[in-house]
């Protein structure tokens, strides 16, 4: 019952706080938005200048989606190249194909060395392979891929400094010392806590996972319902770590010094960058990260369709967070009250 | 004779900082009993102390016959923070529904409590309004109002005036009075002097030091002085001006 008051509590103070419900709601779903605008843009179109080239293979170059421009010669093309007009210069020297990159930009680099692949393939009949997916499709966009991690990431940051804030203002203002002179367990006000926050943290996953997928047409084969349960126990541990780092925090300043030390960290062992080029050490780096299990319990669902057995790992995992990170929290509180 | 507060040699301190020495004292059932002394003399830490918050290195302190620190003696405490600990998005009525319910009160006998709680404190025709739009009285009263809500045996007040203008004053006290004449037990802190001749007995501290527990008059007497003021000074080991 204490436990049930002090949620309705918070639900609320939330209710009156319109910005913060935005931030909540709003936020994620802006972000999510502009980052499909990035990875799902147009493809990139190169600018080749092209130097004195026969003309089926400035008829194949066209065909590859890139903007050919003739140049007469070579230092007219380097001009141009120099001055950014151009991505590559293409031009035959001693009969081999000479190529000059701008070479700044790495995707860049490889969309014009793919482009270059097929003219060279193309002069040459080769067998096509037959090609199929065991999951995923063709032209899927790395926003597909990204996806799922994101979801997960944006609800895990947002209810990390919501929740981090809002315990740490209780402290502050002196109605967590209030709150604790009346007879309510300190378990109670954690779970009071949770209770609250959660049903926030529900909707917020709920309203994120069904934007990216049926607004923004996030690639997604897997259940609903499994997201949805990843992503509350993601919230739910971002919500108790939150909690529990605020009684380290003496002002909101201090919570926002936890990014870097707790958020960031995460975002580069969450999967969104490949580890295999790390040191095998470092990659183990990953296990203490809540939203790694998370993230890879996300992208199974949402790209290869894994069922519940397939990604229980995970959720035991999140869940063995969450309660290591409530009970610490409650022992944290006897700072506060003796008993 | 029944002593509602029993506190056998309490010390505590903080950083190495003796913050209390060796505090003795006793309140009896129906007392109005205050805690005199300037800032940082100790006496909010001894509020804690009762309450349960803090812990101290050494002593015990009894309430209603049960031993601090123990939750269920908390619904018998009614406790007024030095600070208004108000929730200030909330409205004055949302504020005490949620503490009421933290009390254990529901239904209508939480509604009849939280509007004779508003009326004692005079805020009846403000409960539906934020306490961001409170002025700073309107919160000490709603402070005030939340500690009576589950009508505690006993009164734990950590400065409850302050900061509030002279008429609203009077009132407060009016209704302090009003509450030990029913049989509440109140300990309040003040280091307002006038105040202070106000309280059936009170206790000087000075310094973590307990210096003269007693009767207004009694201590004008034993210090031969005619303000409290003064005998706060003497009985301190001070030389009056």
């Amino acid at each position: 019952m204490r436990t049930r008051a002090l949620a309705l509590r918070i639900i609320r103070q939330f209710l009156r706080d319109k910005r913060t419900l935005a931030l909540i709601f709003l936020a994620p779903l802006l972000i999510l938005t502009l980052l499909n605008f990035i990875f799902n843009g147009q493809p990139i179109t190169p600018n080749i200048g092209t130097v004195q080239l026969p003309a089926p293979i400035i008829e194949r170059l066209n065909g590859t989606d890139a903007n050919v421009t003739t140049y007469t010669n070579q230092e007219e093309a380097k001009q141009a190249l120099e001055a950014g007009d151009l991505d590559a210069i293409l031009s035959l020297a001693d009969g081999k194909p000479d190529l000059i990159l701008e070479g700044s930009d790495p995707s860049m680099n490889q969309a014009i060395l793919l482009r270059l692949q097929k003219v060279m393939q193309a002069s040459t009949p080769t067998i096509q392979p037959n090609i199929t997916y065991l999951h995923g499709k063709e032209g899927m966009s790395s926003f597909d891929y990204f996806g799922p991690v994101l979801i997960g990431f944006f609800s895990f940051f947002f209810v990390f400094m919501i929740a981090g804030v809002s315990f740490l203002r209780e402290r502050t203002t002196g109605t967590l010392e209030r709150l604790l002179a009346t007879p309510i367990r300190r378990s109670e006000v954690v779970g009071g806590y949770l209770l609250g926050f959660g049903i926030f943290t529900l909707l917020q996953a709920t309203l994120i996972t069904w934007f990216a997928i049926e607004v923004l047409g996030m690639y997604m084969v897997g259940n609903f319902g499994l997201v949805l349960l990843i992503n509350l126990l993601l919230t739910l541990t971002a919500l108790t770590l939150g909690t529990l780092l605020s009684s380290f925090a003496s002002s909101e300043f201090q919570i926002i010094q936890f990014i870097p030390l707790v958020i960031v960290p995460q975002v580069f062992f969450s999967g969104l960058f490949n580890l295999d080029a790390m040191a095998p050490w470092l990659q183990k780096l990953s296990y203490i990260m809540p939203l790694y299990y998370g993230a890879d319990a996300m992208r199974g669902i949402m790209i290869r369709g894994e069922s519940i057995g397939d990604i229980q790992l995970d959720i035991y995992i999140l869940l063995g967070f969450s309660i290591v990170f409530a009970l610490l929290n409650i022992a944290a509180l006897k700072k506060q009250r003796a008993i | 004779m029944s002593n509602i507060l029993e506190i056998r040699d309490i010390s505590r301190s903080f950083h190495g900082r003796a913050v209390l020495q060796s505090i003795h004292l006793q309140v009896e059932r129906g007392e109005l009993f205050g805690l005199l002394g300037p800032s940082g003399s100790g006496k909010t830490t001894l509020i804690k102390l009762m309450t349960g918050m803090d812990r101290s290195d050494s002593g015990e302190i009894h309430i209603l016959g049960e031993k601090v620190p123990k939750l269920s003696l908390l619904k018998r405490i009614g406790y007024m923070a030095q600070s208004d600990a108000l929730y200030n998005e909330l409205t004055a009525r949302q504020n005490l529904q949620f503490f009421a319910s933290l009390y254990g009160l529901s239904g209508a006998r939480r509604n009849e409590r939280i509007d004779a709680v508003l009326r004692v404190v005079d805020l009846l025709d403000h409960k539906d309004k934020t306490v961001a739009a409170y002025s700073g009285g309107m919160k000490r009263r709603l402070s005030l109002a939340i500690s009576l809500l589950h009508e505690p045996e006993l009164l734990i007040l950590d400065e409850p005036t302050v900061g509030i203008d002279p008429v609203l004053r009077q009132s407060i006290w009016q209704e302090l009075l009003a509450l030990r004449d029913q049989g509440t037990t109140i300990i309040l802190t003040t280091h307002v002097m006038d105040e202070a001749d106000k309280c059936d007995r009170i206790g000087l501290i000075r310094d973590g030091h307990l210096t003269a527990v007693d009767s207004p008059a009694a201590l004008k007497e034993r210090s031969g002085t005619t303000t409290l003021e003064d005998a706060f000074i003497v009985l301190g080991g001070g030389v009056l001006a």
